[in-house]
């Protein structure tokens, strides 16, 4: 949305579930609060590097912001793996979303259900604030011309920094709802982020619901692909990155225009 | 013009003739190589503005082919190499074809997407590349009929094949064809408006940087024995773009600075003990030197975006490099 390429967001996913980890740890918070809470410690975090040094790199290439992202998840993980050594810790699910849930058709772990379930609203919230509320389209506006819109009265710097954090908030978010499905390790931000790379540019950048659909329907046909043909799994999203690339540049549901 | 970068030149012709008998010579082997490699992503970012985000598709991919001829068909390590040379460059033709659709941040994240998926090939196609232990090389073969263990001598054939490949890169941008790629990346538009079909030029330089990476990663390969899994992961084309952008984008000598920089601090940090710094204990980071590499760079990307040999040139007064 903001035409920044954060490399970082891997990192800020990885913090999300550190931070779920430690609370328990440290005190003993309990997984909902946890929800709640590591997601704007790390959105805080996030505001923090905004404003301090992102916003400085604003009126050149993207590609700067890129890389300064980039360095940025050198030094997270790092320290991260300094804390916390090298290797995962186990985070255990929630007893209240343990077990296994019928679904009538299906038997389905209760906690994946939970994950489902939120990520959704979460989705269709983001979506909802961004396309139909006033906030939603101060926040395009900026996007498409932000000298007019300052002109407007407008706090463009505001604004942006604000959707940073709440774009980081989300990625703590999703690291905090990852917690107990995976191990808890420094490295974990890694192989999402490309990932996230990916769906992305399928999606079309810039565009909340190719986001969505595109993150939804790659999960779905990495499944798929895992038991029809196992080796292929893990390449197949990037396959697909490269069909839609050839033939529609722009992303599934991106405006056909200059990346620069 | 050739009188303005004698001096850089000559300077690096020193150093890189002095190098194995200063450090251990299999260091100097990896410096050199990553220097030619920092050079072919100069080439895409500093000539053309595309910043590729996968180059180690090509390292990589260099380095696993020239392996593989050698542990199977025992034939001379020129030949390996060739066909190292010439696989990166095919993969670069195709990704290319794919990619200068598109330019900025897409072509970043392309390159990095298409470099993922020769990782996880490497990564599971076991017998071949050797999935998590990489490809082991028991020897480094032979060239032209010499033999190729003795570290030394190994390097100086290495070297010379880079500063062939770093001079016929000088040559490029320096050509006609350099100029075009200039014009493309002040004023893309107003090239295609002059009639150059600006995405063949794209895709031709993006091939050649491709086959100075593949050359690179099969030296390297051969230089350590080893086509590993790291060769093709995208901490590897991280680190390349490290060092082009601290050693300078678009002066091609910069990056081969950088290069040499960024290898002795990432070797000197890593054998850096715990020591105290005015009273305050620090404690041996170890292997932890990403952190310090990623402190470095971000500095560089904030406080002296022109890189190392950038800055100075401009200080000096005079052109980075041609352009």
């Amino acid at each position: 949305m903001l035409r920044v390429v954060n490399f970082a967001h891997g990192a800020m996913y990885m913090l999300g579930a550190f931070a779920t980890y430690y609370g328990a740890q440290l005190f003993h918070v309990p997984f909902f609060a946890a929800l709640i809470i590591a997601p704007l410690a790390v959105g805080a975090f996030g505001i923090l590097l905004e404003t301090t040094l992102l916003r400085r790199l604003y009126g050149l290439d993207p590609i700067y912001n890129l890389l300064l992202t980039f360095a940025l998840v050198l030094v997270i993980e790092d320290v991260m793996r300094l804390l916390a050594g090298p290797l995962g810790s186990p985070y255990s699910t929630p007893d209240a979303l343990g077990g296994i849930t019928n679904l009538g058709f299906t038997l389905y772990p209760t906690y994946k259900l939970f994950v489902i379930v939120v990520s959704l609203v979460v989705c269709l919230a983001a979506w909802w604030i961004v396309e139909l509320t006033p906030v939603g389209a101060r926040i395009r506006a900026a996007t498409e011309n932000p000298v007019l819109v300052r002109a407007l009265g407008i706090d463009v710097r505001r604004l942006v920094t604000g959707t940073f954090g709440v774009g980081v908030a989300l990625a703590a978010l999703a690291g905090v709802l990852a917690a107990p499905t995976t191990n808890v390790q420094p490295s974990m931000g890694d192989s999402v982020i490309i990932y996230t790379f990916a769906i992305v540019v399928i999606g079309g950048l810039g565009s909340i619901v190719g986001s969505i659909a595109a993150g939804f329907a790659l999960g779905l046909l990495q499944t798929i692909g895992a038991i029809v043909f196992p080796p292929i799994s893990t390449t197949l999203i990037f396959i697909v990155m490269v069909i839609v690339i050839v033939f529609r540049p722009a992303g599934l549901f991106g405006k056909p225009e200059s990346a620069r | 013009m050739t009188q303005r970068i004698g001096p850089v030149a000559l300077i690096l012709a020193v150093v890189g003739l002095a190098l194995p008998w200063l450090v251990y010579p299999v260091v100097a082997i990896d410096l050199a190589c990553f220097a030619l490699f920092a050079v072919s992503l100069d080439l895409l970012f500093g000539f053309v503005g595309l910043l590729s985000f996968g180059q180690a598709l090509f390292w990589g991919g260099g380095g696993y082919l020239a392996a593989i001829t050698l542990a199977r068909t025992h034939v001379d390590a020129g030949i390996a190499i060739v066909i190292g040379i010439v696989y990166a460059m095919l993969l670069a033709a195709i990704v290319g074809a794919i990619a200068v659709r598109r330019a900025g941040i897409y072509f970043a994240m392309i390159t990095l997407g298409v470099a993922q998926i020769q990782y996880f090939s490497a990564f599971q196609l076991t017998d071949i590349t050797g999935g998590e232990n990489g490809l082991n090389l028991h020897s480094r073969g032979t060239l032209f009929g010499f033999a190729l263990e003795n570290d030394r001598l190994y390097y100086y054939v290495a070297l010379v094949l880079i500063a062939l490949a770093v001079w016929f890169a000088v040559r490029l941008v320096r050509s006609p064809f350099g100029g075009v790629l200039r014009a493309m990346r002040e004023n893309e538009t107003r090239t295609i408006a002059l009639g150059y079909r600006v995405n063949r030029y794209k895709l031709a330089v993006f091939t050649i940087a491709g086959g100075l990476a593949g050359l690179a990663g099969a030296l390297y390969a051969i230089g350590n024995h080893l086509a590993g899994l790291e060769m093709v992961d995208w901490h590897t084309s991280g680190a390349v773009v490290m060092m082009t952008v601290l050693g300078g984008v678009g002066t091609i000598f910069g990056p081969i600075v950088g290069a040499g920089l960024f290898e002795s601090l990432d070797y000197f940090v890593s054998k850096m003990g715990a020591f105290d710094f005015f009273g305050v204990h620090i404690p041996s980071i170890g292997e932890e030197t990403n952190m310090v590499m990623g402190f470095v760079f971000a500095l560089c990307v904030l406080l002296f975006r022109r890189g190392i040999v950038g800055e100075i040139l401009a200080r000096v007064g005079k052109r980075p490099g041609s352009g």
